[in-house]
């Protein structure tokens, strides 16, 4: 079971609490219906499916209930950070620094 | 390639098992191939055995980043069936069941393909519409598939609790009584010294770092551990990892990758005769034929490639197995593994052609991928001899996911494959 | 005659203890192993072999042990396989059955295998059996079936129960050898919360072999218990008995705890065992080396065993394992084996050592002890059939095997060195690092925060193992932040040592001829190794897969070594670069049931039940699992059947009123100034122009286009929605709702609140819901005219705070009343009351059903499927098409959903209208045509209806809106039926029933 940090409450939990929310930063377009079939195509089903650093979405379901992104690396589970929502996109240099 | 048969195995006994020889050899990359295959699982092994065999292409590398087999194929609970809803579906995996049946012959390699049946359990009102809905389909396919009452399901397995006042009764099952199990390793090594004894290469512990692609764009070569690899046609076949290789070639596919967890327990004399899945609890056993539990578990939440997989959907799995087969909580846990399943939006594969002109692809079979290895060997090397797909893949190409049309066996029916 | 030593070991010799083996009665002690009452009583042969059925005997005096595998039973229901007989302790009455024999452990005719053993090399199952082709599941399969497998699967429910618990540690110690306890004593001394497991019975580990050392001038057994008396003045949780199975992510650890199998009696209420899972801040894995045994020809005799094991039997349990021993060793350790033995009694006929130099303290001691030792030798063969009786011994010189002599022997003690236990380390796929000196793996790259001790890392000997281990304690402690000191311990009469790896012994024989075991239980043998890297076998998995050698109960713990080093010698590599096989949780088998713990029976999984449950229960309800619901699916009265109950149901509601608990539906609130704003953009339909206090029915999609969910939404003010969902879609609406909100629009002012469980909802329907309604009504007039279909308004119902809806599932007159939950049942009882001059009548789900498709309803999930549209569905009135945006409204313009040839849900009338539709029944457009057929849909709900007095169905049909009319049909399994394609609005078309 992994341990998860909540960045809105602050602590690290059991998974048990959380729930998976997919790949981070996936937007959806400001105004769909102008937006091609591919492009909605790759909203709703193409992901990175990266091994290695991964930016994905939990949320905190069993806790305050708000969702966050967290960058994990898909190899060995284990989260380089985690952070709220709508927060910019860490770049994954300054997260290797961190190690 | 010594032909298997008791025969040689007296021969054999008699003379100090001198007469056995490597049943493939260990091949060094040429530089220049037909086809190279991406991955030296079930699928991957067996498309290049019947490229050689049915299309007469035998200047064929099967390129493999560790031991083949040694993927899914590998680590599967090794159940095959062919019971599902769309005729899609269907005749895709009915197509694998064919030949299953004549597989051991087909190879001279003993795949101990077991009709012992599978059993899928109905749980709540929602899952015997949803089984019944399947048998009715699967009869007008000519797919055998058989609803039972519970008590016709406790005659079939004797072990099964079908005590309505469980917390998840047994309100029936659907039944396909020629489906069953394979030994998963054996084939892989029988389409491996298949092929092989057709010229095909099997290169292991050559992982591909990258799909090149020529000037006009087609495919020109795999880049590999050990050096560029030239080829006409590349056809990628790599479950888990299939979205890395095929990154590198600009082709990006809708696939995401989860740890899903299997076990065996201490091994036992025979006291289940049959396959039992049970979706919505999802837990699946069988016994295998040295008396081990085989038993399946679900995927864990998040994507992953660590082959580790967390505690708690072990102890759900078993929770549930105890729940279904109330006899065996004394039984123990062996061995508990982890693989990496690649999953598409409607949890049915992708096989066909690419974008890239000469690049192929076979990936997305999730949980499913074990049962299909004859059909989609089959199917994928006719889309790669004759650069079209074989009627029986042209739905699963990649266009679907542009166009909606999808083939969605878990929405239709809340089912696990 | 016995052969337990008065006065020695660990075990109480004043407190026999009586227990059966193959029905024949013995006596041990306690503190006693079921192995160590067997040696003791002179029983080395415990049980046959997988393969060949070759009679075995004790080999480890640990989990390990291969062949020491038995069926043990206490009681009824209390019986398992495959108990490891050197890890059962001894209780009263413990009753053990050798396994894999028929009929007896000394005449198994299973052991004709054992001669056919040429025919059976390495995969010879892939290379025969194919003939013909029908003949694998129905002839050769059921054979081989029976043949395998070891004991027998238990046939009763078992009696005993499970437990579960967390735990969170600074520091979790495995192991509690001298390297473990130094560990735990040295971080709990810091002031470090300290966990202690262990699996043997008792903590010590090795010490408990070594009673002669001497620790700051104390006696092993004497320090021991000065250690175990400050760890628990220190607050250690020591628990014994307990096996770390497993480590998981971020320091996990899964503990399984041995609670009661070694008690004579069940104390009432005790589980049989416990699983922890712990989680720790810091781990030290201290489990110490495992000995590997050597591979020879006949090293598989019952009578051969692991040297250490043999000292651990008379040391630790006071049994001499043997009056005239032989000791065959490639490593140091073996010797004080030898001279504990030959200071017990035992006669050792000769040390047979495979290395040329010997360390002169050895010799000498061994020379001291009249022990004759032979250098640079190897053992060629061993006689006896169900015990050794004889060993081949030869000299090696320059690499050619000698003449041989014969020793004559009553057991063979060997030892191939030792391997350090490093499963759970591989557990974390933490990285190995082979050592070419000691010729073993050793732990290296690390992903956890852990510290590896004592032999676990390559260490010899007791004083190294307490100093390394107060070193990993003391950094444990450390990381945490803690001021530790690494105790210093001075130990003496310390028996360290070195030794050599092998691969198979050198042979003077036929090589065909030899059966040199490498896997005991599987039968593998060096040959079928080496079979297997001949036949292209050149992975390490390959191996291993193709003879399946560490593959048994083991799980390779005492074959790994060895096989790795037969295949890189076969491979002509060197053993990093073959590699090892993954070490894969558990470390040592593990009981189903302590996985499951307390989830089983009826807390498998919680089962949620409305505050009305208790009178459906009452009166004789019958139920049905609805998501984790249970719901009433019928009331039957009397001897009535469903379908009795159901058409009595639905005929009185329809005749006058009925009453269903409708409390299961999924409620969430939805509030806050965009609330509108909110729900224009989650549901298809249009809703700034909703008054408040008027009701609409919603239906939402995923941003794919397919429907997802459905609900009857109320407008309760300006800036307030009260939302229903489907039953088994409430926390998946909300998820939803909460992902939009946070994620794609957090600049709109909303919240969510899930109100499923605090409103209790009870619908009444039918001509005379009103007249039973309206005199409990208070504080609203609800009158046709006053309050007309799709209202919602609060008032008060039975003296009771209400949300009233009028609304019709069923095509009649219809109300839902909310009230709070804890009103709820005092609700449905005023309500019986005040309904029952009218014959108020309850009913379930089952009628719900029914009367809901007579008005051509649908039920998301049954009718709908995840891959429907709502135009599909026949929804498409409920699309606000002028809006800008909803989730799902991109999705619905992909090519495949506006094209032709989609499956709409229709009306189905069977030309025969006594012939009811089997639900999930597929529809062709022919009445006749070979398989496979083409189907163009399905039958997706089917009833027998009251009102209509036919049945009636809905069905998705390719192109259903544009077949109006038409027939079909559905071919069953001995008939086709024929049916009409006809609007599902089967009762009451116009809808004046609802809105009289």
């Amino acid at each position: 079971m992994l341990l998860i940090h909540c960045p809105y409450c602050d602590e690290t939990l059991p998974e048990a609490e959380f729930a998976y929310a997919g790949e981070a930063h996936v937007s959806r377009a400001a105004v769909p219906s102008e937006v091609t079939d591919e492009v909605w195509r790759d909203f709703l089903f193409y992901r990175s499916n990266v091994r290695g650093p991964h930016y994905e979405r939990w949320r905190h379901v069993y806790g305050c209930g708000r969702f966050f992104n967290a960058v994990r690396d898909t190899v060995s589970d284990r989260f380089l950070t985690t952070y709220e929502a709508g927060a910019p996109k860490p770049a994954l240099t300054d997260l290797e620094g961190q190690k | 390639m010594t032909r298997f048969s008791a025969f040689a195995l007296v021969k054999n006994a008699l003379t100090g098992q001198k007469g056995w020889e490597a049943q493939w050899p260990d091949s060094q990359p040429k530089q220049e191939y037909d086809v190279v295959i991406v991955g030296a699982g079930g699928h991957g092994l067996g498309a290049a055995y019947y490229l050689a065999k049915e299309h007469g292409i035998t200047n064929v590398a099967v390129v493999e980043k560790g031991w083949l087999g040694g993927g899914n194929t590998g680590r599967n609970t090794t159940i095959i069936r062919s019971n599902y809803l769309y005729d899609e579906s269907a005749r895709l995996y009915d197509h694998a069941l064919d030949l299953w049946e004549g597989l051991s012959q087909e190879l001279n390699y003993n795949v101990m393909f077991s009709r012992r049946g599978v059993l899928m359990l109905a749980h709540n009102v929602h899952d015997v519409q949803s089984f019944q809905r399947h048998v009715h389909a699967n009869r007008l396919n000519g797919v055998d598939n058989k609803w039972l009452t519970p008590w016709e399901a406790k005659q079939f397995c004797p072990i099964l609790n079908i005590d309505q006042d469980a917390r998840y009764p047994v309100l029936g099952a659907a039944l396909q009584r020629r489906a069953g199990t394979a030994r998963h390793d054996a084939v892989a090594w029988g389409y491996a010294r298949g092929a092989a004894a057709r010229g095909v290469d099997i290169i292991q512990n050559c992982p591909v770092t990258a799909i090149r692609r020529d000037a006009s764009g087609r495919v020109a070569g795999v880049e590999t551990g050990r050096g560029f690899i030239r080829a006409k046609k590349v056809a990628v076949s790599a479950a888990g990892h299939t979205s890395v290789v095929m990154d590198s070639a600009g082709v990006r596919l809708p696939l995401e990758s989860f740890p899903l967890q299997a076990l065996v327990s201490e091994p036992v004399k025979p006291c289940m005769p049959c396959v039992v899945m049970s979706n919505a609890v999802h837990a699946y056993m069988s016994q295998s034929d040295k008396g081990e539990l085989v038993i399946g578990s679900g995927t864990d939440q998040y994507t992953s490639y660590s082959q580790r997989g967390g505690l708690p959907l072990i102890e759900h799995t078993l929770a549930a197995i105890c729940e279904i087969f109330p006899t065996v909580t004394r039984m123990r846990m062996l061995r508990k593994w982890g693989g990496t399943v690649d999953v598409t939006p409607d949890r049915s594969a992708i096989l066909g052609k690419t974008p890239v002109p000469g690049l192929y692809v076979n990936c997305g079979w999730g949980t499913g991928g074990f049962k299909a290895t004859p059909g989609a060997a089959h199917v994928l090397a006719w889309t790669v001899a004759k650069d079209e797909p074989h009627p029986i893949n042209a739905p699963f190409t990649l266009e679907r996911f542009t166009s909606g049309r999808l083939i969605d066996e878990a929405a239709a029916a809340a089912v696990a494959h | 005659m016995s052969y337990r030593i008065p006065g020695r070991g660990r075990v109480d010799h004043a407190d026999p203890v009586r227990f059966t083996f193959d029905g024949k009665s013995l006596k041990g002690l306690r503190g006693d192993t079921l192995a160590s009452a067997l040696l003791a009583n002179g029983i080395h042969l415990v049980g046959r072999s997988f393969k060949y059925h070759r009679p075995r005997g004790i080999v480890t005096a640990g989990s390990d042990d291969p062949n020491a595998l038995v069926e043990t039973s206490r009681d009824s229901g209390r019986f398992e396989p495959n108990t490891r007989a050197t890890v059962q302790e001894l209780r009263s009455g413990l009753a053990a059955e050798s396994q894999n024999r028929f009929p007896t452990l000394e005449y198994d005719v299973g052991e004709v295998n054992n001669l056919l053993a040429p025919l059976f090399s390495a995969g010879f199952y892939y290379k025969t059996f194919m003939w013909p082709r029908n003949f694998w599941d129905k002839v050769y399969e059921p054979v081989i079936r029976r043949a395998a497998g070891l004991g027998r699967a238990p046939t009763e429910v078992d009696p005993d129960h499970y437990a579960s618990r967390y735990a969170h540690v600074d520091v979790l110690v495995a192991g509690a050898g001298p390297a473990g306890i130094a560990a735990a004593l040295a971080a709990a001394r810091s002031g470090a919360s300290v966990m202690l497991v262990d699996e043997n019975s008792e903590i010590g580990g090795s010490l408990l072999s070594e009673p002669g050392v001497e620790i700051g001038g104390t006696p092993a057994w004497d320090w021991l218990a000065d250690a175990a008396a400050e760890l628990e003045a220190l607050g250690v949780q020591v628990l014994p008995r307990t096996i770390a199975m497993g480590y998981y992510h971020q320091n996990m650890v899964g503990l399984c705890q041995r609670v009661t199998d070694h008690l004579d009696t069940v104390p009432a209420n005790a589980p049989r065992e416990r699983m922890w899972r712990v989680r720790a801040a810091r781990v030290v894995l201290a489990q110490g080396a495992q000995e590997k045994p050597l591979v020879f020809d006949g090293n598989d005799r019952p009578g051969v065993m692991l040297a250490g094991a043999a000292q651990t039997f008379l040391n630790r349990f006071g049994v001499r394992v043997c009056d005239r021993g032989v000791v065959v060793t490639s490593h140091d350790s073996a010797y004080h084996a030898a001279f504990d033995l030959a200071d017990a009694g035992a006669v050792i006929a000769a040390i047979v050592d495979t290395r040329s130099e010997i360390r002169d303290d050895l010799r000498s001691e061994a020379r001291a002890r009249g022990i004759e030792v032979l250098a640079s030798h190897t053992v060629t063969g061993t006689k006896g059939r169900l015990r050794i009786k004889s060993v081949r011994v030869n000299p090696v010189a320059s690499g050619r095997v000698l003449s041989p002599r014969t020793l004559f022997c009553d057991a063979l003690l060997m030892s191939g060195g030792w391997t350090p236990a490093l499963h759970l380390f591989s557990h974390t796929k933490g990285g190995l690092a082979w050592d070419a000196e000691a010729q073993t793996f050793l732990p290296d790259r690390k992903t956890e925060n852990c510290e590896i001790a004592g032999a676990g890392r390559g260490l010899w000997g007791i004083g190294a193992a307490l100093a390394d281990g107060a070193k990993a304690g003391a950094e444990a402690a450390g990381a945490l932040g803690r001021e530790a000191t690494t105790p210093e311990f001075d130990v003496t009469t310390d028996r360290a040592g070195t030794g050599r790896a092998h691969e198979e012994l050198p042979t003077d024989r036929n090589p065909s001829r030899v059966r040199a075991f490498v896997d005991f239980q599987n039968d593998v043998t060096a040959k079928d190794i080496r079979l297997a890297v001949r036949e292209g076998m050149r992975s390490i998995e390959h191996v291993k897969r193709y003879t399946t050698t560490g593959m048994a109960t083991d799980q390779g713990k005492l074959s790994n070594i060895n096989g790795l080093m037969i295949a890189a010698d076969a491979l002509g590599k060197t053993p990093p670069e073959v590699g090892l096989t993954t070490f894969r949780p558990p470390y040592t088998p593990t009981t189903f049931g302590a996985f499951a713990g307390y989830h089983r029976g009826a807390h498998f999984e919680v089962t949620r039940k409305t505050p009305i449950d208790p009178w459906a229960e009452a009166h004789g309800a019958v139920f049905e699992p609805v998501a984790q619901w249970r719901r009433a699916r019928y009331f039957p009265q009397g001897e009535e059947d469903m379908d009795a109950a159901v058409e009595r149901e639905c005929r009185a509601t329809r005749a006058s009123v009925g009453i269903f608990d409708a409390s299961t539906l999924g409620k969430i609130e939805v509030t806050g100034p965009d609330a509108v704003e909110f729900m224009n953009r989650v549901y298809t339909n249009p809703w700034t122009k909703l008054a408040p206090g008027k009701l609409r029915y919603g239906v939402l999609l995923g941003d794919d286009g397919y429907v997802r969910d459905d609900g009857v939404i109320g407008r309760i003010s300006e800036h307030q929605f009260h939302v229903t969902t489907t039953t088994g879609g409430a926390a998946r609406v909300l998820n939803t709702m909460e992902d939009y909100l946070q994620t794609e629009w957090p600049d709109l002012d909303v919240w969510l609140t899930s109100t499923t469980e605090q409103w209790a909802v009870v619908a009444l329907n039918g001509p005379n819901a009103r007249k039973v309604l309206e005199p409990l009504v208070e504080g609203l007039d609800i009158s046709n005219a006053a309050f007309p279909m799709m209202s919602v308004a609060d008032c008060t119902v039975a003296g009771l705070p209400a949300r009233l809806f009028r609304l019709s599932f069923t095509g009649e007159l219809g109300y839902e009343i909310n009230v709070p939950a804890r009103h709820g049942l005092a609700l449905w009882e005023a309500l019986m009351t005040a309904g029952a001059p009218h014959g108020i009548t309850p009913y379930g789900t089952e009628s719900m059903h029914l009367l809901r498709a007579e008005k051509g309803f649908i039920i998301v999930g049954q009718d709908t499927d995840g891959t429907v549209s709502p135009q599909d569905a026949g929804l498409g009135w409920a699309l606000g098409s002028k809006k800008a945006d909803f989730i799902g409204m991109r999705g619905l313009q992909r090519p495949d959903l506006v094209a032709k040839g989609r499956k709409q849900l229709v009306g189905l009338l069977t030309e025969d209208g006594a012939v009811k539709l089997e639900e999930g029944a597929q529809i062709t457009a022919e009445r006749d045509a070979p398989l496979p057929r083409a189907m163009i849909g399905h039958v997706t709900s089917s009833y027998r209806s009251p009102a209509l007095g036919r049945s009636i169905a809905m069905a998705l049909v390719k192109d259903g809106h544009d077949r109006m009319g038409e027939i079909v049909y559905i071919p069953m399994e001995n008939e086709v039926i024929a049916a009409r394609i006809a609007s599902a609005n089967f009762y009451d078309p116009d809808g004046g029933r609802a809105k009289a």
